[in-house]
């Protein structure tokens, strides 16, 4: 176990580097910082000046040098535009993707898991097909109508909740979370249903094909003849024997989830990491970048190491150890 | 009016039962379109941190809606020859932490501007003129420059002033943080949420017109429809850079109201009249590779200027939202010539003109294009390609996003593209020397020609005007060097952007040319 965890520590290691690699020379070929951040009614003088001045005027290995030296000592460098080490822009903003992160999953888990096992139980009922419908037009509506339509009823049209923007925050181990108060909480909601649409149709679908497909299996029969309780039968034997494939995905989910909130978070002006490194791309503000996608990389992998620790958790049979192959 | 009043009734109930914004009558929210990125006056020169960094700190000179100059901090300012400048600062202003203002701040200040660390646009050009600084008195300054330098009270309304012990040892992070952020202006700063929101409050002892607004909260919504659906939803009662596609539907509505103003920004085609042979994206009607460069030629400018039709563009693209342009700045702004109008849609005499310029059968182009950086851009950019290419030079189009366009354009990389260009100190001497000027990096001339356009008698046009003192003689100089970069068709003007705001109805504002969104300058109707 402990191998397994340093092994996978140190290939962790090699990710990381490939990923700096890849992503420092692709913005270094899309284009000259300078050309974005200077004044346009900048002279010359003043190009030369904040080229010197951001550390441009190198060559691009030595730039790339510097880096992996600042790198190795935990500094992915400053911020172009902010003026403050990349990671610190970043990990301010990380609170606020978190909390609407983790709000969209707990709706997506709760609603998901209860709804597919209800379409998977009772597949040719009159509310499994509705399900089943709406799942479809969850993951085909694209989030940016889906999140302006959310806006326009429940805001403009409505008023019950407001349209944009974070409500007030409350310190909470170190962070300032706003999802703690009913009046931080009401702010979060349309952003974190948008979020969560995509996700809950997913895990619907993947609960109710699991469902169907173990019901089938002898040991469900075999445990209805023993005759269990119907609710220990599903709550027990089949719930278990589901969630292996559940928690790959609720963990992926997870992932993209907090990686990749752009699109909602620019719609409802949700201060995270997506709008971020969305304004950050658009000024190629390169360390927060790099550091942004170091640190994405760095989550998926974690994720990853847990997810399939808990597998041999869920499922006994699996070791492991057998990873290693 | 009894139905209005339970109209208003009903709205205030369900505001309280909602907890929607608690919009009293002194409270003021403001939707921003673009996150400002430091607090710091003198960090990054932005527009949008430029707007917001004055609600706090002010300028020697201030600049009006029509960037007309007025005093601020100064209270006149006169040359004394070609190269002296004296400065009388206003008494009796207060910096925010109850001292007072003196010569000794804006001595400070200038010394800081050229010396922040690792700014990514400093504003060192705005002070670089100035070789001199001295206090005759405390509130007396006498400026000299190295050479003449007429722009030197519209370089003076670009420096925010800020106090000696701030300027001497405040860095950026400590604007961020709230620290430093001791200023003369009508506001005081309350918070800022990197990304999100600055909220500030009224300064009640500030020595001009006191703002109505007792607290401001400004927000970054950077999606269009989010910020107008946040007006609509009253959770913001302004917001800035209305889309135009919202706006016919934003006029028919009760609730809200537009403010706009003709910017300072004019969208333009810029063409290779630098290279003689082998412009990288020239190719004759059919496609193939041509050497000789029709760009150099003025005739075929000229007539690919009247090939398009800037009425339509600007009514049917730019939903109004753009005003044709014949010059390199809107009529009313500093150094404008009268006699320049836009040049009619007349396919006949732009054909005429291509055939007398040897090209008969027309030739082929690409249209390079940013597709995010202005006001429907690739839009504007596939209407002129089309209006080309009916009209006998066969154009293709490309648009990219602005980070990939602009490096590419500098390093000349294209033949022809669209591009804008504001005029920051709503002068006509800032366009012509950069975008018409005989590129120079050493003199700071044609920083931004990408056409390397370049005629000796304009450049001595421009030169003598940029070093005469005298407005009134400058202003006919500089109209005088329009006409004759517009003749020559150095670059080809399409539009000057108009710039609009919403408002929720019993507001408005004062709309800008410089397009800064200024709270003290939202109103409510009397």
């Amino acid at each position: 176990m402990t191998v397994f965890v340093l092994r996978r520590l140190a290939q962790t290691l090699l990710v990381l580097f490939v990923t700096s690699v890849l992503v420092f020379g692709g913005l270094y070929l899309v284009g000259d910082p300078v050309e974005i951040l200077v004044n346009p009614t900048a002279d010359q003088i003043e190009k030369d000046r904040a080229r010197v001045a951001l550390g441009l005027d190198k060559p691009v290995l030595e730039q790339y040098w510097l880096f992996l030296k600042g790198a190795s000592s935990g500094n992915l460098g400053n911020s172009f535009v902010h003026a403050r080490p990349a990671l610190e822009v970043i990990f301010e903003r990380m609170p606020a993707t978190l909390e609407l992160a983790v709000l969209a999953m707990l709706i997506a888990v709760a609603l998901g898991i209860p709804l597919g096992l209800y379409a998977g139980l009772r597949p040719d009922s009159f509310g499994a097909r509705a399900i089943m419908s709406g799942s479809i037009l969850g993951f085909s509506l694209p989030t940016f109508w889906v999140g302006l339509m959310l806006i326009l009823v429940f805001a403009v049209t409505l008023g019950w909740l407001p349209s944009t923007g974070r409500g007030p925050t409350r310190e909470f181990l170190g962070m300032q979370l706003s999802i703690l108060s009913w009046d931080g909480l009401r702010y979060a909601l349309l952003p974190a249903v948008n979020l969560a649409l995509l996700k809950l149709s997913l895990i619907t679908r993947l609960t109710r094909a699991q469902v169907r497909e173990q019901s089938l299996l002898d040991y469900i029969r075999f445990a209805r003849a023993k005759g269990l309780p119907e609710r220990r039968v599903i709550g027990v034997h089949l719930l278990k024997n589901i969630l292996i494939p559940l928690v790959t995905v609720i963990g992926l989910a997870l992932g993209s989830v907090i990686a990749y909130a752009i699109v909602t978070e620019t719609i409802f002006a949700w201060p995270g990491m997506g709008k971020l490194v969305i304004d950050s791309i658009f000024l190629l503000d390169r360390p927060v970048v790099v550091a942004y996608l170091l640190v994405v990389v760095f989550m998926f992998i974690l994720i990853n190491l847990v997810v399939d620790l808990l597998y041999s958790v869920l499922d006994p049979r699996v070791r492991v150890a057998q990873a290693r192959r | 009016m009894i139905v209005r009043l339970t109209r208003y009734f009903a709205a205030a109930v369900l505001a309280l039962a909602f907890g929607s914004s608690p919009a009293t009558a002194q409270e003021l929210v403001i939707a921003l379109s673009t996150p400002i990125t430091t607090l710091d006056p003198h960090f990054h020169n932005l527009s949008p941190n430029n707007a917001m960094a004055r609600h706090v700190f002010e300028t020697l000179v201030r600049t009006d809606e029509a960037q007309r100059k007025h005093p601020g901090l100064a209270e006149s300012w006169k040359a004394l020859s070609d190269t002296e400048w004296e400065i009388r600062l206003r008494r009796g202003v207060k910096w925010h932490d109850g001292s007072d203002f003196t010569a000794d701040d804006v001595i400070a200040t200038f010394e800081r501007v050229p010396k922040v660390p690792n700014s990514p646009a400093s504003f060192a050009v705005f002070v670089r003129p100035i070789s001199k600084i001295e206090a005759l008195d405390s509130h007396t300054l006498r400026l000299e420059t190295a050479t003449p330098h007429p722009l030197l009270p519209s370089d003076l309304s670009s420096v925010l002033i800020l106090p000696k012990a701030v300027a001497e040892t405040a860095k950026t992070e400590d604007f961020n943080s709230g620290k430093a952020m001791i200023g003369t202006g009508p506001f005081r700063f309350a918070e800022y949420v990197a990304g999100d929101r600055v909220a500030f409050t009224r300064n009640d002892s500030y020595w001009g017109t006191k703002p109505h607004w007792q607290k401001v909260d400004f927000r970054m919504i950077s999606s269009a429809p989010a910020r107008v659906a946040a007006l609509l939803a009253g959770d913001v009662q302004m917001i800035e850079n209305v889309p135009t596609a919202d706006i016919p539907k934003l006029k028919s509505d009760a609730r809200v109201g537009l403010s706009s103003a003709v910017s300072n920004r004019l969208i333009y085609l810029h063409m290779d009249s630098g290279r003689e042979k082998g412009s990288p994206f020239v190719t004759t009607a059919g496609g193939k590779p041509m050497e000789a460069n029709p760009l150099r030629d003025p005739r075929v400018r000229r007539a690919i200027s009247q090939m398009i039709d800037r009425e339509a563009i600007a009514s049917r693209i730019m939903e109004d939202q753009a005003v044709p342009a014949g010059q390199l700045l809107a009529n009313q702004f500093f150094g404008t010539s009268e006699k320049l109008v836009p040049d009619r849609y007349d396919p006949d005499a732009a054909k005429k003109l291509l055939a007398e310029a040897g090209y008969p059968d027309g030739f082929g182009l690409t249209l390079h294009a940013p597709n995010n950086r202005y006001i429907n851009d690739a839009a504007v950019a596939q209407a002129v390609a089309q209006f080309l290419s009916r009209n006998g030079i066969a154009t293709k189009l490309e648009t990219m996003p602005s980070n990939v366009f602009f490096s590419r354009a500098t390093k000349l990389e294209f033949s022809f593209i669209l591009a804008g260009w504001g005029a920051e100190s709503g002068d006509t001497s800032s366009p012509l020397r950069a975008l018409l000027g005989t590129w120079d990096p050493k003199a700071g001339m044609g920083a931004a020609n990408r056409g390397r356009f370049s005629d000796e008698g304009l450049d001595a046009l421009i030169a003598k005007a940029v070093t005469t003192i005298d407005d009134t003689q400058r202003a006919s100089m500089l109209a005088a060097a329009s006409e004759k970069a517009i003749e020559l068709m150095g670059i080809v003007p399409l539009h000057y952007e108009v710039s609009t705001w919403g408002t929720r109805r019993g507001l408005s504002y004062k709309a800008r040319a410089d397009q800064y969104t200024l709270a003290y300058d939202v109103l409510p109707d009397k």
